[in-house]
């Protein structure tokens, strides 16, 4: 953390070895003796005053503390916030609910259940679906291992920070409350596949994500 | 197994002696090994801890050399083979020199090519298949596999997954074409539905298309699949193996008490697994025991106390307010009359001991049978108690009883009123195994010729039911002249009647052995005229450990004959109490006697009114008591009518112990501990407490102290105490008399014919077999019937249409049913039961039809 943001005041590095601090005024040469009285007879009958010299200073640099939460910052893109299960293009779930996420997770925050798709209900393309879904965010570390194992890309972590909350039992994230909100034209599962069979979904998705985003703009403009 | 003997370092100028006899001494990985002659050397290396990788082989099963995986470098007299050898097949040759992937780079080099030729048709679908996570291709391939594929064309893609039977799902892409469940099918259960199809790169394991694999034992293969190409519909993406607690378990099903592992996740069983004993079941059990434990979590399970209140209306209530009801309702019963206590024979052994304790010190009788089947208990159950006090109590290993070993290597074995793939299928298989490997000869006594008789090899000795003691006491004897029977049928007998004269032989004795008037006895007097042992297989987990813990109105704990006044002196010193000395009535006595009013209460365990030779009038003896308490752990006909219900622990969520028809205890842990349910011992000890005595059976294991305290009375003393078979009542059998199209009703319970224990598992009910009507050629040909024609079988009570099966040989003047037909007992179809005359008529006739 040497670096320091422009803006911020430049921090003083710990001084390990005792060597002199490069910047800033010079120490007494004498540190203080323990029992002697710290406001000597030689002090500058300035001094009283001095201590505003730091405040009036501060007033004309940036601040450094943050606006929350009336205007809150936005952390970097790769910030490790709330999960989030994203859709295939139609709508479909790309979790499969192969719990690899759970098995990789370090805190034992992730629960998962799976369960068939049938014919008269699908949820995601292929044999499996997640039937229950949960994240535990007392217990999530963030440290983003889930979405490492993830093999359909389900699982990914948003930007989404605020995580705090006064009851246990709402922390308890489940699978309606995890799922990515739908898009334009994607439709509530179950539903049949509309994009193919099953390895169009995983062959095929960068063509489909391409299509979506087209879309998108199209439906933007 | 032989020790291995690796050699000492040191004394290098003693030379080494040589192997033992019957062994040869080869060279593992520079390791010197003596192993037995004909042992394989993938074996041979497992002992000096040398895992050679292997799909195909599995030590139950012969070696097929199927998968490849095992490659191994073999050098003979100095000479190497010219190709790296499969350690599966190749067996042991003294002077062999081997050499594993640890030591050889070419047999490194051919186990990595040949992973990577099994994984080019596999797909990459770890994520969604059952068996990530406990794979052992997954394991090997993250072990030693290549991290990318060559293969640059598409994969092998088949139509996935298809249902191979109802409980079976096979997805032929992952199959790397192992054959265990084609070898299992066949060598082990006997059941060849399952094989190999096709050729080249579309060969794929299949089934006939109109012969699912309807085998009782078809979820072994799932267990033994080394890849996920078998999978339980049951268990299909409920659960990877990092979400389960494993417990060590035994079934609950049948008398075979087969080692289980029980899986749970939050709360709720997710599979069962065969665990490996070898004593009892090997590595294998039936599907009933592996399919069946969701009757757990039925919507009518029992949670809390029910009272009748003033109203007669059942209620809930307090623990305290139900044990104080129940505690008043029983004295009262009690000093009224009397109470009998019927257990049922679902009990764990300390349970079990509890009810003994419970009837004798609390109720002050010995008024208690755990005995429940479909067919009465004759003559007072004289006969049976006698043959089950003289041959059965105090039995075990070790201690005078049959094993499941012993049979194994028996030389002959008879089956008297017991049809083991049915009744006990673990019997099944191991006399299965014997008959394959030692050529054992398998006999049974009976109307029909059965599949599984067929896949014992075994010979059928035909009797009409109710004649086979005569077919008994004629083993004895030699030659034709004297009986009815054909020339095949008499030299079967001469040879059964050699074969059990030596020794070893076993007579294994079902329950059903009892329905017939003197067929215990003929089976007493043969066992000592030939020196064969005798085995009793009774149908329920908890039969042999009642009977040996004094669920009987006849002997108290350990077998200790009621009537022997040491023996009472004895429990009398243990528990402090006096002991009735009257025995007891049995399940069939205490029924009528409190329908008489003989007796005025009841105490109930786990029975079902509907296994009873006449529902309707146990139920009316349970309307007419005037006070009943029933320990269950579902709502049943008995509970409807009780005064008190006490919801009880079933067995997984409760420890305990069972003890198997060997004699064996088979303990098991509580698999769901957490819902906190109350064990029978518990609950008993409660109610004793406030009935002013106590039993000290509050946990099992204090009862299990109690009882090993207690410990065992001298089986001779019990057979001495006991009268020798008195006079046995014999009458003409039911086939005196009879009209051609009278026949003599022999039935028994399939494994799965369901009953309330399957409850719950459709895919397991789905693997039932049909339910039909057996008959001879010659009485379907007399009929004018052809297989699958729909045959009437009329009783006193009813009609039963139900399609024809055609079987050979099979005795003429019988006709086979399944005790349960469409879930109800066969009295409620035809107001009958084994052992008597029914009518068999062509067509569907005037009566009730089933389905």
């Amino acid at each position: 953390m040497s670096e320091s943001e422009p803006g911020l005041p430049e921090r003083v590095p710990d001084d390990w070895a005792g060597q002199p601090v490069p910047a800033g005024p010079p120490e007494p040469a004498t540190a203080p003796v323990p029992g002697t009285p710290l406001a000597s007879p030689s002090n500058s009958p300035l001094d009283p005053v001095k201590g505003f010299g730091v405040t009036f200073r501060t007033m004309f640099k940036p601040v450094v503390t943050e606006d929350y939460p009336r205007n809150p910052r936005p952390p970097a893109s790769r910030y490790h916030g709330r999960h989030q299960l994203n859709r295939h293009p139609d709508g479909l779930e790309k979790c499969v609910g192969c719990e690899l996420c759970a098995w990789a997770c370090p805190a034992d925050a992730i629960f998962v259940e799976g369960a068939d798709n049938t014919e008269e209900a699908r949820f995601s393309p292929g044999e499996r679906y997640a039937k229950n879904y949960q994240i535990n965010y007392l217990r999530c570390i963030g440290c983003g291992l889930c979405i490492e194992a993830c093999p359909t890309r389900s699982l990914t972590m948003t930007n989404e920070y605020e995580l705090a909350d006064d009851e246990r039992q709402r922390l308890i994230w489940t699978k309606d409350m995890l799922l990515a909100p739908l898009a334009d034209g994607m439709e509530q599962p179950p539903h049949p596949m509309r994009l193919g069979d099953e390895q169009d979904y995983y062959a095929n998705g960068p063509d489909f994500l391409r299509d979506l985003e087209t879309r998108q703009a199209g439906g933007a403009r | 197994m032989t020790q291995v003997a690796t050699p000492p370092a040191g004394t290098p100028e003693q030379e080494p002696p040589g192997p033992p006899p019957g062994h040869v001494r080869l060279t593992i990985d520079g390791v010197q090994v003596d192993a037995p002659k004909g042992e394989l050397v993938i074996r041979a290396a497992e002992r000096i801890g040398t895992a050679i990788p292997r799909f195909c082989d599995h030590p139950l099963l012969d070696p097929v050399g199927a998968c490849r995986q095992c490659l191994v470098e073999v050098e003979m007299g100095g000479r190497k083979m010219p190709k790296p050898q499969a350690a599966c097949t190749q067996t042991v040759a003294d002077g062999m020199v081997v050499n594993t992937q640890l030591s050889s780079p070419v047999a490194e080099q051919a186990q990595r090519s040949n992973l990577e030729f099994l994984l080019l048709n596999h797909p990459l679908d770890c994520p969604i298949c059952d068996k990530g996570g406990e794979c052992p291709l997954q394991n090997q391939t993250l072990a030693n596999g290549p991290s990318a594929s060559r293969l640059r064309d598409p994969k092998r893609v088949f139509t996935k997954p298809i249902p191979v039977s109802t409980q079976i799902l096979l997805d032929r892409e992952r199959c790397v074409l192992c054959q265990r469940c084609t070898r299992f099918s066949a060598q082990i259960a006997g059941d060849r539905f399952i094989d190999l199809l096709e050729r080249g790169s579309a060969q794929q394991i299949g089934i006939n298309r109109t012969e699912p694999f309807q085998s009782y034992f078809s979820g072994n293969t799932i267990q033994i699949c080394p890849v996920g190409a078998l999978t339980s519909a049951a268990y299909r993406f409920r659960a990877r193996p990092f979400d389960l607690v494993s417990t060590p378990t035994t079934c609950e099903h049948c008398a075979s008490g087969c080692s289980l592992r029980t899986d749970s996740r939050a709360g709720g069983i997710t599979r069962r697994l065969a665990a490996d004993d070898p004593q009892v079941n090997e590595e294998w059990n039936c599907d009933k025991g592996r399919f069946a434990f969701t009757y757990l979590r039925q919507g009518d399970r029992l949670t809390q106390p029910l009272v009748r209140n003033a109203d007669g209306m059942l209620r809930p209530a307090s623990w305290t307010d139900a044990m104080a009801a129940a505690a008043r309702g029983l004295l009262q019963a009690r000093d009224a009359g009397g109470v009998g206590v019927l257990p049922g024979g679902r009990v764990s052994v300390t349970d079990a001991y509890a009810y003994a304790k419970f009837a004798r010190v609390a109720l002050r009788s010995n008024d208690i049978d755990f005995r429940v089947r479909d067919t009465p208990v004759l003559d007072n159950g004289a006969e049976e108690a006698g043959f089950l006090a003289r041959r059965v109590v105090g039995r075990g290993p070790g201690r005078g009883g049959v094993t499941h070993q012993e049979l194994e290597h028996a030389p002959a074995v008879l089956l008297v009123g017991f049809e083991p793939e049915d009744e006990s299928p673990i019997v099944f298989l191991r006399l299965r195994k014997a008959v394959r490997s030692r050529g054992l000869a398998v006999f049974a006594v009976g109307a029909l010729a059965t599949r599984g008789l067929e896949k014992l090899d075994g010979t059928l000795l035909p009797a009409t039911p109710g004649t086979e003691p005569a077919v008994l006491a004629g083993l004895t004897r030699e030659g034709t002249a004297d009986t009815g029977l054909g020339e095949a049928a008499a030299a079967a007998r001469n040879r059964l009647g050699a074969a059990l004269r030596s020794a070893g032989a076993v007579l294994l004795v079902g329950e059903r052995a009892a329905a017939v008037p003197g067929l215990l006895t003929a089976v007493e007097t043969l066992a000592d005229a030939t020196g064969a042992r005798i085995g009793w297989v009774p149908r329920r987990a908890g039969d042999r450990g009642a009977l040996e813990v004094g669920a009987f109105p006849t002997l108290l704990p350990g077998g200790r004959p009621v009537t022997d006044a040491a023996a009472r002196a004895e429990v009398e010193a243990a528990w402090g109490v006096p002991v009735p000395e009257t025995p007891g009535r049995d399940t069939g006595g205490i029924l009528a006697a409190v329908r008489d009013g003989d007796l005025s209460g009841l105490v109930i365990g786990g029975v079902d009114p509907a296994d009873l030779p006449d529902p309707g009038a146990a139920l009316t003896a349970v309307t007419a008591a005037s006070f009943v308490v029933s320990l269950e752990i579902r709502a049943s006909a008995v509970t409807e009518l009780a005064d008190v219900v006490l919801p009880v622990a079933a067995a997984p969520e409760k420890p305990g112990a069972f003890m198997n028809w060997e004699g064996r205890m088979r303990p098991f842990a509580a698999v769901l501990p957490e819902v906190g349910r109350l064990d029978e011992g518990r609950v008993l000890d409660t109610l004793g407490v406030e009935m002013d005595v106590d039993l000290y059976t509050q946990t099992p294991a204090a009862a299990a102290g109690e009882l090993g305290r207690l410990g065992g009375w001298p089986a001779e003393r019990t057979a001495a105490a006991i009268d020798p078979a008195g006079p046995v009542r014999s009458g003409p059998p039911e086939s005196h008399g009879l009209t051609p199209h009278d026949k003599v009703l022999t039935s028994w319970r399939p494994l799965l014919d369901g009953g309330r224990m399957t409850d719950g598992e459709p895919a397991l009910a789905g693997t039932a077999r049909p339910e039909v009507v057996r008959l001879s050629a010659a009485s379907a040909q007399a009929l004018g019937v052809v297989d699958g024609a729909p045959v009437t079988v009329r009783g006193p009570g009813g009609g039963l249409t139900l399609p024809v099966a055609v079987t050979e040989p099979m005795r003429t003047d019988a006709v086979w049913l399944p005790a349960r037909v469409g879930g109800r007992p066969l009295s409620a179809w035809i107001g009958t039961s084994a052992g008597h005359a029914v009518r068999v008529m062509a067509g569907a006739g005037i009566g009730r039809e089933a389905r």
